[in-house]
């Protein structure tokens, strides 16, 4: 057989970091055709009668309440958590054992808490899922939402995991899971505003 | 174990040997269907509900079932290797994809087979089918990830990504297009799960299926799927021409603008065109605005294929071509995705009334008999990286010429029965007497033809895979790094990182080797 020349060490690799990005483009689309499938509904919606907001598109129904203030504060704490994300990734250079550790756990504990929010949302908005399109909708695109965001927070933990059982060197991992919040904070903007900011 | 390995030629095997299946049970559905489609006003085996649900498995194998497990499992086999490299990226992402897309495509066709899917009347298994698409795509997409991360990080140094083989560029570009189109499929499946099974208010129950996640199971999703074959022929051709690719640049920027089609998936632009007689050159900036999406959706792509197949072209012309099983079913399989990607130009013209027709079903027929034709010659020429024994080149050679022949009978009636109006969904409320019956009785004989073709191509594959004749290392005179490890590969398939100074690193090497000797 013939023998092609050797090469002198193995190239450098990101699988882990590529792959994650790779799977935060497909993510992205998932939510971006969500969002425009609700949009488009949203636009075909027939016009109605508003006391508060004059004509407008018949697609939320009025009784509807949106606890705004839950939902404000899940945008908040996705940002914190993009901080104490990059936070773990800075202390896990330095192979800062403790705060990496603080700092993963931050991650996870704001990550329950946006995901608390929304269930917080969904019992007090008291939305029955047979309700009418955009019931069913609403709970499609958060619920969704929120499988990504349990998916961040195993994601987190797993790179927790790695690193305080002495994988320092692996910081790709890491820097993985702060690029996936990263994505969860801008899709969940996203979804913010479609959904609880324009309804 | 094998159940459990994350070994990519192991997963690679799992997902063609699977696909292979698929593709048997996806022609015998669509042999029936278009059988009933020969006198549909008797319904001879099915009867109307029947027929619809039929139609959809057979897509739904023919698309989920065979084409996309085929090339994605000869990706998964043959790239790594390809590239260098000592594993596939992020191997258990690929064999859990494995797992995933076959649990849900099992779940579909269960589904349909117990009245559900798209059109189905227990309420139960369509919601079972759309929680089988959601599962199947996931894995399909896991899958696409480790072969499009491969690509991107573990190609041998040297080895840029315009260095990298034709099949492994189309394997990135594939997979990519694939993670970015699916998971719209998988959000779309999650809004009618959710509306199907509690309220049925928002996508139109049962029928709403189709006409919501239809785009899935027709064109031009289906190229999405073809462009791993097109990158196929372009490994083939150069070896059995025994030459360099020709024009190598083009090449890479052909199978590129296939890609564009991803674009398309959701929307599929239809266009009417400005044919208005003395007043064609009225407002000729609005009419050139209005033409430009279809331009640029349907009609590039079809010039990436003709640039691929002007490519192959003009590296048979310089190089002295053997004539071989692989090289047969490649350019059969190039020449039948043209004319499926040609018909689509055609049909995606609203002027034309092709729309709603049968000449839909020829389009997909020959994208899909395309493909996997293009997946035949890759098994008979990657079969000896894959399993360490070659198929017999005599024997396949005939099936070669069988497939032409299948696909040209199975897409070409239909689309001529699409300009008599033939609807392309239900069998009833069309008169298919007079010509309509021959172009129905053409079509199926193209399908039976395509099944006995594919019966005889696994035939040929089992004997090899159980006694065929060993293969050695490079049996075809290889130009990639997949020829310079034994055939199968060891488990980490090469024993020392190499460095890569060109394309066609093997060539170089026996170029190199052959001008000491002399």
């Amino acid at each position: 057989m013939l023998a092609l020349p050797p090469a002198p060490s193995a190239p450098a690799r990101r699988q882990v970091f590529v792959g994650t990005a790779l799977a935060v483009a497909a993510s992205t689309t998932l939510l971006g055709g969500m969002l425009a499938t609700w949009l488009q509904f949203r636009a075909d919606a027939p016009l109605r009668e508003s006391a508060k907001r004059g004509l407008i598109r018949d697609w939320m129904p009025e009784k509807i309440v949106v606890p705004e203030v839950a939902a404000n504060m899940m945008v908040i704490g996705l940002c914190v958590v993009c901080i104490m994300a990059q936070w773990a990734v800075y202390s896990a250079k330095r192979v800062d054992r403790t705060h990496a550790g603080l700092a993963f756990g931050l991650t996870a504990m704001f990550g329950l808490m946006v995901v608390n929010a929304q269930v917080f949302i969904w019992t007090q908005m008291g939305v029955a899922v047979n309700d009418g399109a955009f019931h069913t909708m609403f709970y499609a695109i958060t619920g969704t939402m929120t499988l990504l965001m349990v998916a961040g927070i195993v994601f987190t933990a797993v790179a927790a995991f790695r690193f305080l059982g002495g994988r320092t060197k692996e910081l790709e991992v890491v820097s993985a899971s702060a690029l996936y919040w990263y994505f969860l904070t801008a899709a969940f903007t996203a979804v913010w505003f479609v959904v609880y900011v324009q309804k | 174990m094998w159940i459990t390995s994350a070994d990519h030629k192991q997963v690679g095997r799992l997902y063609a040997g699977t696909g292979l299946v698929g593709l048997l049970a996806g022609l015998v559905l669509a042999v029936l269907v278009a059988f009933e489609r020969i006198d549909a006003e008797g319904y001879q085996l099915l009867d109307t509900d029947s027929a619809t649900q039929v139609l959809s498995a057979a897509r739904l194998l023919l698309t989920f079932g065979a084409v996309a497990p085929l090339l994605l499992g000869l990706a998964v086999a043959v790239v790594p290797l390809q590239l260098g490299a000592r594993a596939l990226a992020l191997p258990r992402l690929a064999a859990g994809g494995y797992w995933m897309w076959l649990t849900g495509l099992g779940l579909a066709v269960a589904s349909i087979v117990a009245n559900g899917g798209p059109g189905g009347g227990s309420s139960d298994m369509v919601d079972l089918y759309l929680l089988g698409t959601i599962v199947m795509s996931t894995g399909l997409v896991m899958t696409a990830t480790s072969v499009a991360t491969s690509v991107l990080t573990t190609r041998a140094p040297g080895m840029g990504l315009l260095r990298a083989p034709l099949f492994a560029w189309s394997s990135l570009i594939g997979s990519v297009t694939l993670l970015l189109a699916l998971p719209v499929f998988i959000g779309t499946s999650i809004y009618l799960y959710v509306d199907h099974k509690y309220a049925r208010a928002a996508f139109g129950g049962n029928t709403g299926v189709s006409d919501w996640a239809g785009w899935a199971l027709s064109q031009p999703f289906t190229y999405l799927l073809a462009i791993p074959a097109l990158g196929m022929v372009l490994d083939i051709v150069p070896v059995m021409g025994r030459t360099k690719l020709a024009q190598r640049s083009a090449a890479y920027v052909a199978l590129g603008i296939v890609s564009i089609a991803t674009l398309a998936t959701v929307t599929q632009t239809m266009v009417t065109l400005p044919w208005e007689g003395d007043t064609f050159f009225a407002n000729a900036g609005e009419k050139i605005a209005d033409l430009l999406p279809w331009g640029l959706l349907t009609v590039v792509p079809l010039l990436g294929v003709l640039g691929v197949l002007g490519t192959s072209a003009l590296t048979l012309k310089n190089g002295k071509p053997r004539v071989a099983a692989p090289l047969v079913f490649a350019l059969h399989g190039l020449l039948t995705i043209l004319l499926g990607v040609a018909a689509n130009v055609l049909g995606s013209i609203e002027d034309a009334g092709l729309r709603g027709s049968i000449f839909e079903a020829g389009t997909y027929v020959a994208i899909t008999f395309g493909s996997v034709t293009v997946a035949f010659g890759a098994l008979c020429f990657w079969g000896p990286k894959l399993w360490g024994r070659r198929i017999s080149d005599k024997a396949a050679l005939p099936l070669g010429l069988l497939a032409l022949l299948a696909t040209a009978l199975g897409s070409i009636p239909y689309m001529i029965a699409g300009f008599a109006d033939q609807p392309a969904g239900a069998l009833d409320g069309f008169s298919y007497s007079g010509p309509q019956e021959l172009w129905n009785t053409l079509t199926t004989a193209g399908f039976a033809l395509m099944l006995l073709t594919s019966l005889g191509f696994i035939a040929l594959a089992a004997k090899s895979f159980i006694s065929g004749e060993s293969a050695g290392d490079d049996p075809w005179d290889g130009q990639t790094l997949e020829w310079a490890t034994s055939s199968p590969p060891p488990a980490d398939n090469f024993s020392d990182l190499v460095v890569v100074g060109s394309a066609t690193p093997l060539s170089d090497l026996k170029s190199a080797s052959n001008g000491k000797d002399a």
